[in-house]
């Protein structure tokens, strides 16, 4: 758990497994729900519009809003119906509209 | 090797309080049931991952909670067949459905099909409410239940119990909330007070609303009520929120900002098969027109729970196990005399259920401010189109969400117009002057949720 | 209050039309349906399109060939004037061919028509590897391509919204949400609406999609045209990976694959089918392998507005002088000349272009 981070574990359960978000190695809870995971991880933002390159992280957790879409596997998904697994390869969506891609 | 086809009795779309009910009342009566919940687990958004959460988390949740593993428990049938993670895409001829699970497409083929999908949380925008850090209340009560994460730093905004829920249960995690921000009146308050005997038969609600109210009040909890031009702040994320309250302008720092004021019927699979709906006033929303029984003008399509109407979810269990004595009936597992005599019980508490809603409905009115939002605000927020975009297009002769939608890109992102569609369909309807239900709202097309072309073509013959 | 035209329906012909005609200093009132209505303008693919348009006709191969030259003109006159840009690309078009026989028979159709024009029908057959440089996300499939020079594509929506702008901008009156119920016509036409609302003009265009159909007899048209039901869906946007728009699919400004159309008769239902979307997906991997991993957010089903033969009826009411029937199919394809040529047909100018095959007469009715 980060020092600053804005979401606490209130009770860390579960194997940590490595997986990979862009360039970089993460450890999250194994079969835990995956936009969770990275928010208490301290990943944010999730993705960047692609009208406007505006950033967004998960709003509604519940698989309506999609704005927690993730390239996962190489598919856009949202990353809250989605569980962790090890190995995961994820990256921000390929349609990314960041500013500075 | 084709896709895979599955024929039953009864398909079951959400595995809620309502799907969950409805299925083992189906199974009982010797029906076939499948279950299709987009889910890992059972339990809809209410009891969420119930199952394994009651065994860690339950005393921070609660009884209401933990109640629901009943109705889990309820789902190990032999008549019910229950998958998981199966995403519905599709609905045709009110008995065939398209669904996706692991990456591929099957077919379901029902004598009847139960829309149990729930509600959504009303659409609240606000200048700044999809910058990261905003999220809805719901989903920091989700982000609890199921990953036991806790929100540091927020402040919860909006109106109704379900922000007295969240906040009581964030106390009891140990991360209590900044503060409240509630944007219901004395005056709405005084309003509700008709209703008084409503809530008084629901007594129940009243009681656990009181109690959290005195929970809140002990932790040192701060509730602001009556705020209004509510805005979120910050560049990159959210970083505080600003409000009013009379003639004071309130700041408080924050890192995340939770919205909430009120929840509608999920109407997005009902609408994919142009069942008609009505405009609910009180509500601010569209209901999908059903009888006494759940069934709508699709006559083998049903809904119950919070979809139909909302009313929480021991009414919609009550409701989801209705509709399944009406099935059964149609299906000729059981007689009208038998089906009357269990919906009598079934329907008084119901009534119950719903007593005190008018109340709550009236004493927590959606936030006004979201409702007539500035011209700056994003409406829909998949495509970033504003507030003033929309009254632009009513300008430009769009009478309803379809021209607006054409012109300006609302509703075409992959949310399909969940999360924009009761905005833009009010927004037109004041700007036009027309009533919300003559200005109409979008129209809903298959897919349900995006699924991949391969998982489409490997449907084709 | 009096217009030179009232132009019956608001979709992308009506108002193409009323522009033209506003452009010429002419009052123009539009009387268009309401939000539900099944517009076939909301839901047509966009492609700006010569190719096999016309094999039989070589009349309507010119007419489409006219309006694709004026295309561009159009557009950067609608984009000065109301600062949208309509998203026009013509750098040429496809027609994808999954075997050497189809395609074989198409450039033997398509040499046939091109000595009709006198030289003018710029094509070239690409085998699967000279596609593949053109587009490199091809499938092994596609054994070849038509391509055609003067063909492209336009974002419809963009096109109807700044058109709408525009007529507005230009003094035309707009009245949304009317149902025309009667048209007479004594010294001036007086057109009716359900709801009281009268509009009286010199002349009437009756360019209302399928709504001819009871509109039409009531002007004296026999208007013999019938639905057809075109499903289309939608891609999340992607990266851009096909560079030019065929029948099967094109990438949108916004970033989707657009893919498409079934022709189903199916009467006045515009629903969607499973079968039709599987049937379009499949077809558009074995074109781009590549979506097969693409996710559909959306989908239509609109209503083609088909004669017998498929081609535009421009006609004037033997019964009601002044009275114009204009349909077609390819709204968007001729909307430059919708916008730039018909005003002078229906003014009945020296201008006027020669518009004698497309009368209703071809169908010998009754």
């Amino acid at each position: 758990m980060k020092p600053d981070s804005k979401f606490r574990e209130i009770d860390p359960q579960g194997d940590q497994v490595t997986v990979r978000f862009g360039s970089t190695e993460l450890r999250l809870p194994q079969g835990e729900n995956l936009a969770g995971a990275l928010l208490a991880a301290g990943v944010m933002p999730f993705r960047h519009t692609p009208v406007s390159g505006a950033p967004r992280g998960p709003f509604c957790m519940m698989g309506a809003c999609f704005d927690c879409l993730l390239e996962i596997e190489g598919v856009n998904r949202q990353a809250c119906m989605v569980q962790v697994s090890a190995g995961m390869e994820i990256g921000m969506p390929s349609t990314d509209g960041a500013t500075d891609a | 090797m084709g896709p895979q086809m599955h024929s039953t009795d009864l398909i079951v779309i959400g595995a809620g309080p309502a799907g969950m009910s409805a299925a083992r009342r189906a199974a009982e009566s010797g029906l076939s049931v499948l279950v299709l919940d987009e889910q890992p687990t059972p339990g809809g958004q209410i009891y969420r991952d119930v199952d394994r959460a009651s065994k860690t988390r339950g005393p921070i949740l609660g009884k209401d909670f933990t109640d629901g593993r009943t109705l889990t428990q309820g789902l190990l049938h032999e008549n019910i067949t229950h998958l998981r993670g199966a995403v519905v895409w599709q609905i045709e001829d009110g008995t065939r459905v398209a669904f996706s699970q692991d990456g591929k497409g099957a077919l379901a083929v029902g004598k009847r099909i139960l829309l149990a999908t729930g509600a959504l949380e009303r659409p609240m925008p606000l200048p700044g409410w999809t910058l990261p850090g905003v999220m809805t209340a719901g989903a920091a009560q989700i982000l609890l239940k199921q990953s036991g994460i806790a929100c540091e730093r927020a402040v919860l905004v909006g109106s109704g119990p379900l922000l007295y829920l969240v906040a009581a249960q964030m106390v009891r995690a140990g991360v209590p909330p900044l503060a409240l921000v509630e944007t219901q009146t004395k005056s709405d308050l005084a309003k509700s007070m008709r209703h008084f005997g409503g809530a008084l038969r629901g007594w129940p609600y009243l009681v656990k609303g009181l109690r959290m109210l005195w929970d809140l009040r002990r932790a040192g909890v701060i509730r602001h009520v009556g705020a209004s031009q509510i805005a979120v702040e910050g560049n990159q994320t959210a970083s505080g929120v600003t409000f009013r309250i009379g003639a004071t302008e309130h700041h408080i720092v924050c890192d995340t900002v939770l919205l909430h004021h009120g929840v509608v019927p999920n109407t997005q699979a009902a609408r994919s098969i142009d069942i008609p709906h009505r405009w609910n006033d009180t509500q601010s929303c569209f209901v999908p027109v059903c009888d006494e029984w759940g069934r709508t003008a699709v006559s083998t399509v049903f809904i119950a729970g919070d979809g139909a109407g909302i009313g929480g979810a021991k009414a919609a269990a009550l409701a989801g196990e209705i509709a399944a004595l009406e099935i059964a009936c149609d299906l000729d597992t059981m007689t009208k005399k038998d089906r009357d005599a269990a919906a009598r019980l079934l329907q008084r508490g119901l009534e119950a259920e719903r007593a005190a809603r008018p109340f709550i409905d009236s004493a927590y009115p959606p936030y006004a401010g979201a409702l007539t939002p500035s011209d700056d605000t994003i409406i829909c927020r998949c495509e970033e189109v504003t507030a003033g975009d929309i009254r632009r297009m009513a300008g430009l002769g769009c009478l309803g969400p379809n021209q607006t939608k054409a012109f300006g890109r609302a509703g075409m992102g992959p949310c399909q117009g969940r999360f924009c569609g009761l905005s833009v369909t009010q927004i037109l309807s004041d700007t036009n002057k027309i009533p919300p239900d003559a200005t109409g709202y979008y129209r809903v097309r298959p897919p349900l949720k995006p699924v991949t072309l391969g998982e489409i073509a490997a449907l084709a013959e | 209050m009096t217009s030179d035209y009232a132009i019956i329906g608001g979709g992308i012909v009506g108002l193409s039309t009323a522009w033209g005609l506003l452009k010429r200093g002419l009052r123009v009132t539009v009387l268009d349906g309401d939000d539900g209505s099944f517009r076939a303008s909301r839901g047509n693919f966009g492609l700006v399109w010569v190719q096999s348009k016309g094999m039989n006709q070589p009349r309507y191969a010119q007419w489409s060939q006219e309006s694709a030259a004026a295309w561009a003109g159009f557009a950067a006159e609608l984009s000065d004037a109301t600062g949208h840009d309509v998203g026009l690309e013509q750098n040429g078009g496809y027609d994808l061919h999954f075997s050497e026989e189809s395609l074989e028979t198409t450039v033997e159709k398509y040499e046939i028509l091109k000595e009709k024009l006198g030289g003018n029908y710029p094509y070239e057959v690409l085998g699967h590897n000279a596609l593949r440089l053109e587009e490199p996300a091809i499938g092994s499939k596609v054994v070849g391509a038509i391509l055609h020079h003067q063909d492209g594509h336009a974002n419809p929506l963009k096109l109807l919204r700044a058109l709408a702008d525009d007529v507005r901008r230009l003094g035309g009156v707009i009245l949304n949400g009317k149902h025309v119920t009667s048209v007479d016509k004594t010294d001036l036409f007086r057109i009716r609406c359900a709801d009281g609302t009268e509009v009286r003009a010199r002349k009437t265009v009756l360019s209302a999609g399928l709504g001819a159909v009871t509109l039409g007899p009531m002007m004296g048209f026999a208007a013999p045209i019938r639905p057809q039901r075109g499903q289309v869906m939608i891609t999340e946007k992607l990266p851009k990976f096909i560079n030019r728009p065929s029948l099967i699919a094109r990438q949108v400004d916004e970033g989707g694959i657009q893919i498409g159309a079934t022709n189903e008769e199916v009467g006045l239902d515009d629903t969607v089918t499973q079968p039709g979307l599987s049937g379009l997906a499949a077809n558009a991997i074995a074109a781009y392998p590549a979506l097969a991993k693409a996710q559909l957010v959306r989908s239509w089903g609109a209503l083609r507005i088909l004669s017998p033969d498929g081609l535009p009826i421009y006609q004037e009411s033997p019964e009601m002088p002044g009275a114009y029937l204009v349909t077609c199919h390819s709204g968007i394809t001729l909307a430059a000349a919708h916008a730039r040529f018909l005003p002078d047909w229906l003014e009945g100018s020296n201008a006027a272009p020669n518009l004698e095959v497309f009368s209703e007469t071809r169908f010998k009715v009754s």
